[in-house]
């Protein structure tokens, strides 16, 4: 068998006393999508968070390519630079274009030449249908194409994988659909997501592995068939005839 | 000779002292706005060190020697933001000679008793601005694998100083004013010659005047110059935006005003992402 790309064991999260994750496993191999479901509070953006470092894991292991990111002396910034990540609050930088949000990390992180950077920020913005805008700031945009940008600014990186957290849960329904196209389309080129999300149908559609998360653990996990066609689990049941009504 | 009503005393000062109160103005500006920069430098350097996060577990000697240069910082901020300046002005003047041997002159003594004073409020001013911008932009910053440094330097700090622009304004005004208190070490801005102007004619009354309206004159085209910087720094209230959006139906090209939109802009974009 293959390497796992990222493989989590028994991660755990505690805030305080208060226990947000309790003993995860799962893993990411290569052109998987997963989408991470469940509903809010079970644990998802902080499972989300934990995978990129904005969190410290209380204990457990996550292996990037069968290494422990969280042994001490490895360098989060290398590791954050190979898995983007995409929040619910765009969190583009206020004080920069369109352009420069896209190209910083190049230029800064990456050690790219200027050129090089507008490059390949272009090629990207113009996938995600935001060349038009290079020069606009941040703050001149609607959701939905700020969104957008914050997935150019990630995929510029040339990450291994992304990680979307609730990418559209900030965005009004017309906006939705923007943002998950370019998704879709994502998906279909091979990258490695990882998604939380609340749209079930997109979840279904365009995943290969589904996580059900409630309480803080992974009460289910499978193909998108078997956790929406077939769940065995209660609470998954549960969880999913909320969205069947 | 001294004319006997108020205008002509005035108009016989400025005629006569007009090219030293200019000369003291010059100095009191100088001051201030040398003080005002080195301060700002002083505290962006203490507050961007107050902020730094450190690991305690994973670096236990980075975190020991940070704790102990922040808590240093600290003290000094306190100090020099709780103690009146004129008595700071006394004590580092006197203290260097007694102590030290070291006899500063005038400006190095004005200089450094200014802007280290500036540099405690600005400290305070610059956290302030930091602990303002949004995690989310430090978050965006680290996820794309930004260092701690590379963050401040390049999301965090540029939006801070436009957050602390008016503090900025607020510490050169009152270092304009407060410059006076500088005169008790022998300082010879424009309070110190104006004193003496006054003392030689016995025209308390009219030398006063007429340094109110001098102070008066430079704080107030301070102010509307650092209004300008500041609006400068917003850039254009509209913008012209090629709206040619392919993933987007019914777009074309509009002017976008953001006054007239400001309803629509605040909905749109500045409440959602408060919220998380």
């Amino acid at each position: 068998m293959s390497e796992h790309i990222i493989q989590i064991n028994h991660l755990s999260k505690a805030f305080g006393s208060h226990i947000v994750l309790k003993d995860i496993d799962f893993h990411v191999d290569k052109g998987d999508v997963t989408c991470i479901i469940g509903a809010s509070g079970s644990g998802k953006s902080t499972l989300l968070r934990c995978i990129n470092l904005l969190e410290t894991p209380t204990s457990g292991e996550i292996l990037f390519h069968e290494k422990n990111i969280l042994e001490r002396g490895n360098d989060p910034t290398k590791y954050r630079a190979k898995v983007g990540m995409v929040f619910q609050s765009f969190n583009l930088f206020h004080n920069m274009s369109v352009l420069e949000n896209c190209m910083i990390g190049m230029t800064k992180v990456l050690h790219k030449s200027k050129e090089e950077a507008e490059k390949t920020a272009m090629f990207y913005l113009e996938k995600v249908g935001m060349a038009p805008y290079i020069n606009a700031k941040p703050r001149q945009l609607s959701g939905g194409q700020k969104q957008r940008v914050a997935i150019a600014r990630a995929l510029a990186m040339e990450p291994e994988v992304l990680l979307f957290d609730e990418p559209t849960s900030a965005l009004d329904p017309q906006m939705v659909g923007e943002v998950l196209s370019i998704m879709r389309d994502l998906a279909k080129e091979g990258l490695i997501m990882m998604i939380v999300t609340h749209e079930m149908a997109f979840a279904k559609a365009v995943s290969n592995h589904v996580v059900f998360m409630a309480d803080g653990v992974i009460c289910e996990q499978g193909t998108p068939e078997q956790i929406f066609d077939h769940p065995q689990n209660t609470r998954t049941k549960e969880f999913l005839s909320k969205f069947e009504r | 000779m001294l004319p006997q009503d108020f205008l002509g005393r005035v108009l016989f000062l400025l005629n006569e002292y007009g090219t030293s109160l200019i000369k003291g103005a010059g100095v009191t500006m100088i001051i201030a706005i040398v003080c005002t920069l080195l301060g700002c430098v002083i505290g962006f350097a203490v507050g961007i060190v107050q902020t730094i996060p450190l690991d305690r577990k994973n670096r236990p000697i980075h975190w020991f020697l940070l704790r102990l240069l922040q808590i240093l910082l600290s003290a000094y901020v306190e100090i020099f933001r709780g103690t009146p300046m004129m008595v700071q002005a006394m004590f580092i003047y006197y203290g260097a000679a007694a102590i030290f041997g070291l006899n500063m002159s005038m400006w190095t003594a004005a200089i450094f008793i200014v802007s280290i004073n500036t540099g405690a409020y600005m400290a305070e001013s610059v956290r302030g601005g930091i602990l303002s911008i949004d995690a989310g932009q430090t978050e965006g910053a680290k996820a794309i694998g930004m260092t701690h440094f590379q963050t401040m330097m390049y999301v965090i700090l540029p939006q801070a100083l436009r957050n602390i622009m008016p503090q900025i304004g607020n510490n050169l005004i009152i270092n304009i004013k407060d410059t006076c208190v500088l005169s008790v070490i022998g300082t010879v801005e424009l309070y110190y010659t104006t004193r003496g102007i006054a003392g030689t004619y016995y025209t308390y009354f009219e030398a006063f005047a007429i340094t109110m309206v001098i102070y008066f004159i430079l704080t107030f085209t301070c102010s509307r110059i650092l209004r300008v910087m500041e609006n400068k720094m917003d850039g254009p209230v509209n913008y012209e935006l090629v709206m040619q959006d392919p993933l987007v139906a019914g777009t074309g090209t509009y002017k976008f005003n953001e006054k007239k939109h400001s309803q629509f802009n605040d909905q749109n974009m500045d409440t959602r992402e408060g919220g998380r």
